[in-house]
């Protein structure tokens, strides 16, 4: 690989180089303000203009002729993304690594998070709250029942495997239809994370609880993993409800609180996050700032 | 999966030597002491190469006042300043785990010799 050709690449998503991430970020305000000007007078030609000329400013002045393709790669995912809420839904893909400048490695999960699409908005007036429920995802056509599929149309989609809703506190500016994509969030954003945990099935106690179990030695024969007393003697002559015992274990929604975000990948829809995330790859999770 | 290791391959660096398990290299390893950087070498043979992208790992072995130590190394992390390559071993394994129970004279690693073609062999570069 080319030194130039490196560079190149580092300069199309490098979450660590602080100088890509501002270039990708500046952009991208600047389209935002430009995009709200356009939607009134309805001229997006003068809002694509504008965007270049932006890019081409940021080109002679950082003299970086490497940074064109990032700015491409942000273009081409049409507008920015506008929500009332940091909220998205995808997918876990897996996990990683990377280095940062200083030597520190990181770990990283991969999350594939939208394109989602608004397929409901609910109102206090109409529905007693408000919310916005988003689609990802995609299932075969038979897969796709009357009901969902009516339900679908209302925003132009044909295929989607989940919905989730979120509340906020103001749906104006949302429309049916619209797109969210990873740009809702930054590098360096604080998260949460959703899912599903992996199911581990029918665990003893030691695993399921973290009991010690017993002495290997001493005289003990079949104590290792034995949980111990469950309870007392004739009174109360029962085991008290929700005491710790082996049974199934995983398969419950967990949620990963304060993991940071290392990179946003807007050509694949990807969400680099530092630190580990529940469940499989492929599993479904839900990602929402932490307040 | 796939596309993990295509964004992880631009971490990847592109000026690392050839170099096998049973070779003898010098690395120099970035070394942080408050606010001051200085580089430390370490000097053995390669025992192995393990992983791959940007996972690989390396380890390397040296007897350092009559005690083995060994040191892996991450092959892509960014305080490896340099890898250099003194000799290449003859070895016919990729892990060369044996060389631990072995000392003196015994934990050699003969040089590897390339045939010329003329009847005379050579250093291998």
């Amino acid at each position: 690989m080319t030194e130039e050709k490196k560079e190149e690449q580092k300069q199309a998503s490098a979450p660590e180089e602080a100088n890509a991430s501002e270039e990708k970020q500046e952009p991208q305000t600047e389209k935002t303000e430009q995009t709200a000007d356009a939607q009134d007078s309805g001229a997006a030609e003068a809002e694509k203009e504008t965007a270049e000329a932006a890019a081409d400013e940021q080109t002679a002045v950082e003299e970086e002729p490497a940074k064109e393709p990032a700015d491409g790669a942000v273009e081409e995912s049409e507008e920015p993304t506008e929500f009332p809420v940091k909220f998205i839904i995808g997918k876990k893909v897996g996990m990683g690594r990377i280095f940062a400048d200083n030597g520190d490695m990181i770990p990283i999960t991969y999350i594939e998070a939208g394109p989602c699409v608004v397929t409901q908005i609910k109102t206090a007036d109409r529905d007693g709250y408000n919310a916005i429920q988003l689609a990802f995802g995609s299932k075969k056509e038979k897969l796709i029942t009357k009901p969902i599929a009516g339900h679908l149309k209302k925003s132009g989609l044909e295929t989607a495997r989940y919905f989730r809703e979120v509340r906020v506190e103001e749906t104006e500016g949302v429309k049916l239809g619209q797109k969210v994509r990873v740009d809702l969030f930054n590098e360096g954003d604080i998260v949460h994370v959703t899912a599903v945990s992996k199911g581990l099935g029918f665990q003893g106690g030691v695993r399921r609880h973290g009991f010690g179990g017993g002495d290997k030695t001493h005289g003990q024969s079949d104590r290792l993993r034995a949980p111990g007393s469950i309870g007392q003697s004739s009174y109360p002559s029962r085991v008290f409800k929700g005491t710790r015992m082996a049974g199934r274990m995983g398969k419950d929604t967990v949620t990963v609180k304060n993991l940071r975000i290392v990179g946003v990948d807007t050509k694949r829809n990807y969400l680099m996050i530092r630190g580990a995330v529940p469940g499989k790859p492929n599993n479904f999770v839900k990602v929402r700032a932490a307040r | 999966m796939e596309e993990i290791r295509r964004i992880e391959s631009q971490y990847l660096k592109d000026d690392i030597p050839e170099f096998q398990p049973g070779d003898s290299v010098k690395v120099h390893v970035k070394i942080k002491e408050g606010d001051k950087e200085r580089i430390q070498i370490f000097q053995g043979a390669v025992l192995q190469r393990k992983g791959g992208g940007i996972n690989e790992s390396f380890t390397v072995r040296k007897v350092s006042a009559g005690i083995g130590v060994e040191k892996v190394f991450p092959l892509h992390s960014p305080n490896i300043a340099k890898i250099e390559v003194l000799r290449k071993g003859r070895v016919r394994r990729a892990k060369l785990f044996y060389l631990r129970g072995l000392k003196g004279k015994a934990a050699r690693i003969a040089e590897k010799r390339v045939d010329l073609g003329d009847g005379k062999k050579a250093k291998a570069q």
